[in-house]
Order: structure tokens, then sequence, then C-alpha cells
């Protein structure tokens, strides 16, 4: 007992210095930039996130010191840029609470992740007639490869629907929970309306029916402590570029028997064990789902993210965001003709609007003059769209090194586009 | 980025609150729809062909405001026009747009439609201006297919 109250204590110390936004905005040289003449108003965190020079520098260190391929070299730099590889598989297991690093698969992002579920595990355990449970506000991502695999099958999609707030309808999900439900499919944050799903309650309802969950965790991953043993999900999928790392790097998680089970997704090298024209056996996992060279500076480079983060604490970034969040809302209300998209009570930092006799896109145009990056369009949810009957929104997600002073850029930049409009 | 004024002149403005010919054409002898997947813009083109001539041309569906007045400006362009006089100003219009900076569109020849030359300093939005006459080539061809400007 003493023990754990002493470490919570630590960890607490650890994590309490004052959130200190100007010195954390200051580790991203992007954002000490200027677009069209004035300083970067970046917010566009949803698509893609800005990078530390702690993640910029370990890449370039990477390729700089010790490149060499992984797993195969006897020589220093293949061992070092092993050890560097397989040391950043701990750091995301460790991130998201999984029970051991062999249960990491490094991906390119999170649509690999899915398309590999869906390709290994999808094709050996659903059948005609099955179904695959997905929300209305899901990512193509987590769309189009069920409906691959749906094609390839014949099973059936069966979509959750959502309220006007834009929260998924769990009594709706509870029927259409079945006894030929095979898998249920959900994103933990949406990346369009910023919903926050009660994940656990969702794993729990299809769990107490047996019922396999793959979660995509491509928006909660940034802004939100994850521990996937709590979640109870089966699956779960980030993209390492959201999460402040490169590009071309993302996770699956799954647990160690599914992985132990699945079929590979792709043949080559690392992944088997022996090879010859006889047939060939296949390597122990995670590596039997890692064919080829992987991305090893992304790698690096996403375990060195997780570090930065873990520097200033999960629960402390979700904590200022949310109050970012807020007042952003508050400020976006009060412009009228403005018309928030995704109310629902439990929200990540993201904010789609829609602005009246104005298109997205010209919002998006105006606002990038002044400076102001944010989204516009369908962001990949065009489900989404056609259940709010518009064919797009402009969007502006926030991340911990955004600030007040970037939301009122914001503000003035919208009633720029209502003067242009006026 | 160039001024903004650029993009959005009070022509185009005008264009995009009071869209000229938008409605359908019940008597239409051709149509085609057209979409952009970027913006989302959705153009449903009616074309009424007598003898190659445009007797009466409109459109409708929904999309910014360069898409929109863009439409809006092409139905007032080419009304009453043959079909042989439109084709080399879709081609201008688009030569318009689509040229390095440091080539002089022909202006003079686009007459009103020039407005639409600030367009080219944003490659983002040319598509927006664009649409609507690539829809019309497609109405022209009397595709049923909907054309894309991806």
């Amino acid at each position: 007992m003493t023990t754990t109250t002493t470490k919570s204590a630590v960890a607490k110390a650890a994590k309490a210095p004052a959130f200190d936004s100007a010195a954390i905005r200051s580790d991203f040289p992007l954002l000490q930039t200027q677009s069209h003449g004035k300083p970067l108003v970046y917010l566009d965190n949803a698509a893609t996130s800005q990078k530390p020079q702690a993640v910029i520098a370990a890449t370039t260190r990477y390729y700089t010191n010790y490149n060499a391929n992984i797993h195969r070299g006897v020589y220093k730099l293949s061992v070092d840029a092993t050890a560097a590889y397989e040391a950043a598989r701990e750091k995301v297991a460790r991130f998201i609470n999984a029970p051991s690093a062999r249960e990491i698969v490094f991906v390119r992002g999170a649509t690999e992740a899915v398309n590999l579920v869906a390709a290994t595990w999808g094709m050996e355990n659903i059948h005609s007639g099955d179904e695959i449970i997905l929300s209305e506000m899901e990512h193509h991502s987590n769309i189009v490869p069920w409906q691959l695999l749906a094609q390839r099958t014949g099973a059936i999609i069966k979509v959750i629907s959502i309220s006007q707030r834009g929260e998924l309808s769990l009594d709706h999900y509870a029927q259409l929970l079945s006894d030929r439900t095979r898998l249920v499919a959900v994103t933990h944050v949406s990346n369009a309306l910023g919903t926050i799903n009660p994940i656990e309650r969702i794993v729990a309802m299809a769990k107490a029916r047996g019922i396999p969950v793959l979660v995509d965790g491509a928006q909660s991953v940034p802004h939100l402590a994850v521990d996937v043993q709590k979640m109870g999900c089966d699956f779960f999928v980030f993209s390492g570029h959201k999460l402040y790392a490169p590009t071309g790097i993302g996770v699956l998680w799954a647990k160690a028997a599914l992985l132990e089970k699945m079929p590979p997704y792709q043949g080559g090298g690392d992944m088997i064990s022996t090879v010859s024209f006889a047939g060939s056996t296949w390597n122990d996992i995670p590596h039997k789902f890692e064919a080829g060279t992987p991305h090893i500076s992304g790698a690096i480079g996403l375990g060195v993210a997780i570090d930065y983060l873990g520097g200033i604490g999960m629960d402390a970034i979700a904590e200022y965001e949310h109050d970012l969040l807020l007042y952003a809302t508050k400020q976006l209300k009060r412009i009228s003709g403005l018309h928030i998209i995704g109310t629902a009570p439990e929200k990540a930092a993201v904010i789609s609007f829609v602005m009246e006799n104005i298109h997205p896109h010209d919002i998006g145009t105006i606002v990038d003059g002044e400076g102001v990056a944010i989204r516009t369009g369908h962001h990949c949810c065009q489900p989404l769209m056609d259940h709010y009957n518009i064919a797009a929104t402009a969007r502006a997600s926030l991340a911990f090194y955004n600030n007040r002073e970037d939301v009122d850029r914001l503000l003035a930049a919208v009633e720029k586009v209502k003067e242009v409009f006026s | 980025m160039s001024d903004l004024r650029d993009l959005y002149q009070q022509t185009i403005l005008d264009h995009t609150r009071k869209p000229r010919n938008k409605h359908e054409m019940p008597d239409a002898t051709s149509t085609a729809d057209g979409h952009n997947r970027l913006c989302g813009d959705n153009i449903k083109l009616f074309l009424k062909l007598n003898a190659g001539i445009i007797e009466d041309i409109s459109f409708t569906g929904n999309g910014c405001a360069i898409s929109t007045a863009s439409a809006s400006m092409m139905t007032e362009a080419l009304k009453g026009k043959t079909l042989a006089e439109a084709q080399p100003l879709f081609e201008l219009f688009h030569t318009m747009l689509t040229s390095p900076m440091d080539q002089e569109p022909d202006l003079e020849a686009l007459n009103k439609l020039a407005v639409f030359s600030g367009v080219r300093e944003f490659p983002v939005r040319v598509k927006c201006a664009t649409l609507p006459w690539h829809t019309l080539q497609a109405a022209i061809k009397n595709q049923d297919a909907p054309v894309s400007t991806e």
C-alpha cells in the first residue's frame, strides 16, 4: 500500500508542472513560421499534427548516425538500429498500456491497420450473412475496408445511427447486436465532430455477446490517455502522424491470441521463419505482420513523440485542450450565422462549423489568407455529411500547442469571411 | 497569396448572391451532372440546343462562391451563342486559369469572364471555376455519366 501511494505521488509530482503553452509551442519549428506574411495559426491537427524538434532530430539522427536495416545485420549499426526500432515498440506498448510489445504491429497508419485486420482476421472469421457493425460517424478508412471484405465474403454491414448532437445511439446499437454480429468496428473519437464515444460501454455491450471489437484510435491517442486493457477491445489502431510523429508509421494493437491465429498480411522478408519452394513458415508475432523493411526512422520518431508527450502528460494535455475547446466554442457561438456541427457533451477539441450562405471552401480560402490553416470539406466522412444533409463543413481542430490567441485569430479571420460576403 | 479581392471580386460576389439562370429546364435537350469532390460542389447543367445554337442554358446545384458565380456567368455568356462560338470561349477560359503566371491570358476576348483571372493565383480553386465549363462539355457531348474535376 505504501509503495503504491508513493508511486502515484511521484507520478503526480512528475505531471505537476503548470502547463507551459509558450514553452511547448517553441518546441515546434513549423509553428514559428509565417503563412501569407502572418504568423501561422495551425488548426488542422485532426488531419495531421506538427512535429516537435525532438522528433525531427531523432529522425535525422537515425539517418546521420546509425542508418542500417534491422533484424538481419551482425554489425553494430544494424544492432543499434534494431535496438532503437524495438525500443519504440516497447514505448508504444506502454503508451497504450498493451500487455506486451509482441502485440504492437508497426504499419503505415490507421488505414493500413484496419485493412490488415479486414484482410487477415476478417477473411478467416467473417462469412456470408455475417454482420459487421460500424457507425455513421466513421472515417472512410473504417468503412471501405469492411465494404471490401463484405463484397468478398457476402457479409452485411450494419450502421449505428447518431443523434443530431453527434452522439452514437446506444439503443440502436443494442438493437443491431445479433447472433450474426461477428465484429464491431467503431471510432473512439470522431474526426469530423469531435465526439468522444463511450467506448468502454460500447465494447462491454459487444463482449457480453462474445463479439470482438476494433477501435479506431486515430483521433483519440493524440488527445486522451488510452488504456487498451481497460477499454477491453480486441483491436486498436492509430496513426503516428496525428501523434506528433512522422507520416507513414502507425500501429495495430491486437491481443496476442488473435495475432497468433491470424494469417500473414503481406509476404516478404522479415515476416518468415523459413522459406523453401515446398512451403514457408512464419516468423513470430509481431514480425509475422511486418514484411519487408519497415519505416525504421518513423518508428523511432514515434517513440520519441511518445516520450515527448510523456514529459507533459496525456491527462494534462486533455485538460488543457478541453479548456481551449470550451473557449473556442463559446467565442465561435457568438458569431451570427455560424452553426457548430457536433455538439456532444463529451468532445475532443474539434469544432466543425458551417456559415449561412457561405460555402466552407470559401471560408477556408479566406481564413488561409489571414494565416489560419483550417480544414474544409467532407473530412473523409461522406456518410456523416449526408446525415446532416450538408456537403462539407469548415473544421478547426486544436492541439496542446494551440492557445487562446490562435482561437482569437480564427475568430478575426471568420469575421473577415463575413465581411467579404457582406 | 495575392489579395483576396482578386478572387472575390464584386462581380463574382454579385453572381454568387444572385445567380442568373439558376433553375431547372423541363424542355432541355441535353443535361449533365458535374461534381467537385474537393469542395463538395454539385452542378446540374441544362441545355436547349437548336441547330447548333444554345437557345437556352441553366443550372441547379450547390457550390462555393467561385463555382456558383462561374456557372451563372457562363450561362449569361453563352445564351444565344452557337456551339462553334462556345468552344473557343471554353478554351480561352481554361487557358486563363491554367496558364503560368508569367503569361498574359487573352482577357479581352473573354469579356466579362475575365473577372475570374484572379482564380489562377489560387490553384486549389481553379477546379471550382472550371467545373461548370467541364459540365457544359459533358452536356454538349450528351454524356449521361457525371463528370468530375478530379
